[in-house]
């Protein structure tokens, strides 16, 4: 099922928490929103679901526009933060809810529901645990059980909220790789909420990162974390290093020299250099490089991150080196960002 | 380290000196405070209620026996009942309405109708019965009104039904909000996404959610509406055998000192409670998983 967001607006007494957003999604396609808390990217995804109704704008799915369609109409799967399971159901009963309460006319038979349910059961790996009550389950159950819930209604399109928020780093891990299976064997179109950027840019085919109630940008990981097309998505996504300069004649300045960055197409004046800290090229000698004095050095995982001062006042930036690269406090060491981007200075 | 690890462990297991909790209070502290509390119900809880039961059956059960199947006796208990039946479904009723639109929907005026809700709890009871007086006698806008078409309220059963219902209103309200604020709306939420209709979501998720809080607030609810005085007083008009309740009934006859058959319906209305009390044990033991139950 295609889904296609049209500006879409909406405002909490005063408050724009969405503010003209558009997006399409293809179907089947696998879709990470991904912003910092108050991006307004829950409230995206409450919106699609039709448990909020936006102040203006529309929202289709397929051909169909579900904008003013009620949330039992759309026939949505959502997974919610905390699962929102049904504390006095066993597990057999949550899985059936969606089924049992359909009207006479489409409900399947008793049998026909525990077969199902089960059936479903089986697909998260629960088998087994049919008369278990939600509080009888580990936090990782519970999800799955959540899960295999909104499955059962045969949605249009599955809707997780933070679906792995409230677990441990390694349940993570696995249910990731697992919702990542289900995705591809059910096929269903899946949009997910998160703000781990790791979560997003691994599971998701494509990622939408929000910020203040507007889409940042919409792309692959590849194309997100190597072509940020934001000062933010530049600091949200992985590590950025940042450096005030200027543009004069076509070349980037940093003081009263330049760096060796051609800059034929940016406006002069003063600007703001971003780039990857692991993305760059020390150099011996330096005609057109940055070149700063050690200040400090941290070990990061498989790397060794260098924080340099240079030229003006305060001026830091980091850079990433092999871990066996021995650097000495007080050194100088001189490099040039491979892949970096100017935006104007605010 | 061996040695001194062999040493806490025969401290740990001389009984003198047991390893004390250290966010407790000490056992002379503990004790004082059960004896206080024990000391308290003893002498204002439960030796009024042995000297009721003490007083009803002073010269003999068949003679406390004789005072309650009395026509006049037999008549207030039949609407006491009568009362009860109608006043806690009604406010069952209301009460789940009042919660739910509380607990789960935000809008202008909501503390207002909390403070409305409270209403009967801090205005006095006979403050209430003088409301429905002023509103329905002879002289009031309703009273002739509602005349004209055969419907006496005051002096009346309607009018102790109604006086009944105002008292005992906040009870299932005010024991469900909190529950209910605290539950949010995400199980509803989940159920409506699943297909559920508003009722359907009402009725699977909602109210098992809530069953103990509801039971709780019912119980209460039901021992104040068959003990209610003050209101019922005001609005009833004491006609023998037709607008009496048991509590108005122990009045009277204590007043015109028949004290053995006042206590003998006291006592009746005692065991009313304590059948209620019972009532709720029973269920929470036999029902309660202790899912939803929050501890009273």
């Amino acid at each position: 099922m295609e889904l296609r967001v049209n500006s879409i607006d909406k405002t909490f007494s005063g408050f724009h928490a969405l503010d003209n957003v558009s997006l399409d999604i293809r179907s089947g396609e696998l879709i990470a929103l991904l912003g910092p808390s108050g991006s307004g990217k829950t409230t995206l995804l409450r919106l699609i679901a039709g448990l909020d109704f936006p102040t203006g704008g529309a929202i289709h799915f397929g051909d169909e526009d579900a904008s003013k369609k009620s949330v039992q109409e759309r026939n949505v799967g959502f997974v919610f933060q905390h699962y929102a399971l049904f504390r006095h159901m066993n597990v057999l009963d949550n899985i059936g809810f969606g089924l049992k309460v359909r009207p006479a006319a489409t409900r399947p038979p008793k049998s026909e529901i525990r077969r199902r349910a089960l059936e479903l059961l089986d697909l998260v790996q629960l088998s087994g645990l049919e008369k278990r009550f939600p509080n009888q389950l580990s936090g990782g159950q519970r999800q799955r059980v959540a899960l295999a819930r909104a499955l059962a209604i045969e949605p249009k399109v599955l809707l997780l909220d933070e679906p792995f928020g409230a677990l441990d780093a390694q349940v993570r891990r696995d249910l990731r790789r697992w919702l990542r299976e289900i995705h591809d064997r059910t096929g269903h179109t899946t949009v997910f909420v998160t703000h781990d950027q790791e979560e997003a840019l691994e599971l998701a085919d494509r990622v939408v990162v929000m910020s203040s109630g507007r889409i940042e940008q919409v792309g692959s990981a590849d194309d997100i974390y190597d072509t940020p097309n934001s000062p933010f998505v530049y600091g949200f996504i992985g590590e950025s290093s940042r450096l005030p300069v200027r543009v004069e004649d076509g070349q980037v300045w940093l003081e009263d020299r330049t760096i060796g960055l051609d800059a034929q197409n940016a406006p002069a004046g003063p600007a703001e250099l971003y780039f990857r800290p692991h993305d760059i090229d020390v150099l011996e000698g330096c005609g057109g490089c940055i070149a700063g004095t050690v200040t400090a050095t941290r070990r990061v995982e498989a790397r060794r991150r260098i924080e340099l001062a240079v030229g003006g006042p305060g001026h830091r930036v980091e850079i990433e080196l092999p871990a066996d690269s021995a650097v000495a406090e007080g050194t100088r060491i001189a490099f040039r960002p491979r892949a970096w981007k100017l935006f104007p200075a605010h | 380290m061996a040695d001194s690890l062999a040493l806490q462990g025969s401290f740990a297991a001389t009984p003198e000196t047991p390893f004390r909790d250290p966010t407790g209070e000490s056992p002379v502290a503990k004790w004082v405070l059960i004896s206080i509390a024990v000391a308290f119900l003893a002498l204002v809880l439960f030796m009024p209620l042995v000297a009721v039961f003490a007083e009803a059956l002073r010269r003999g059960w068949q003679v406390a026996l004789a005072s309650i199947v009395e026509p006049d006796a037999l008549a207030s208990i039949k609407l006491t009942l009568l009362v009860a039946a109608i006043a806690v479904p009604a406010n069952l009723v209301f009460g789940v309405a009042a919660a739910w639109a509380i607990a789960k929907f935000e809008f202008k005026g909501k503390a207002f109708l909390i403070t409305l809700i409270d209403l009967p709890f801090s205005v006095s009871p006979v403050i209430a019965g003088l409301v429905y007086v002023l509103l329905f006698n002879a002289q009031s806008y309703f009273g002739p009104l509602l005349n004209s078409y055969g419907l006496q309220i005051l002096f009346a059963v309607p009018g102790v039904v109604l006086a009944t219902i105002f008292v005992t209103f906040p009870f299932i309200a005010r024991e469900l909000i909190p529950l209910m604020q605290d539950q949010g709306t995400g199980d509803e939420e989940a159920a409506i996404s699943l297909g559920a209709s508003g009722w359907q979501a009402f009725r699977l998720v909602t109210l098992p959610n809530i069953k103990w809080g509801l039971l709780y607030g019912v119980l209460l609810c039901n021992a104040r509406a068959m003990g209610e005085f003050g209101a019922v007083s005001v609005v009833s008009g004491r006609l023998r055998g037709e607008t009496v309740t048991m509590p108005l009934q122990v009045e009277i006859l204590y007043n015109e000192y028949h004290f053995v058959a006042a206590f003998a319906v006291a006592s009746l209305l005692a065991v009313l409670a304590l059948v209620t009390l019972v009532l709720k044990a029973v269920l929470e033991r036999v029902y309660g998983r202790g899912d939803g139950l929050r501890g009273h």
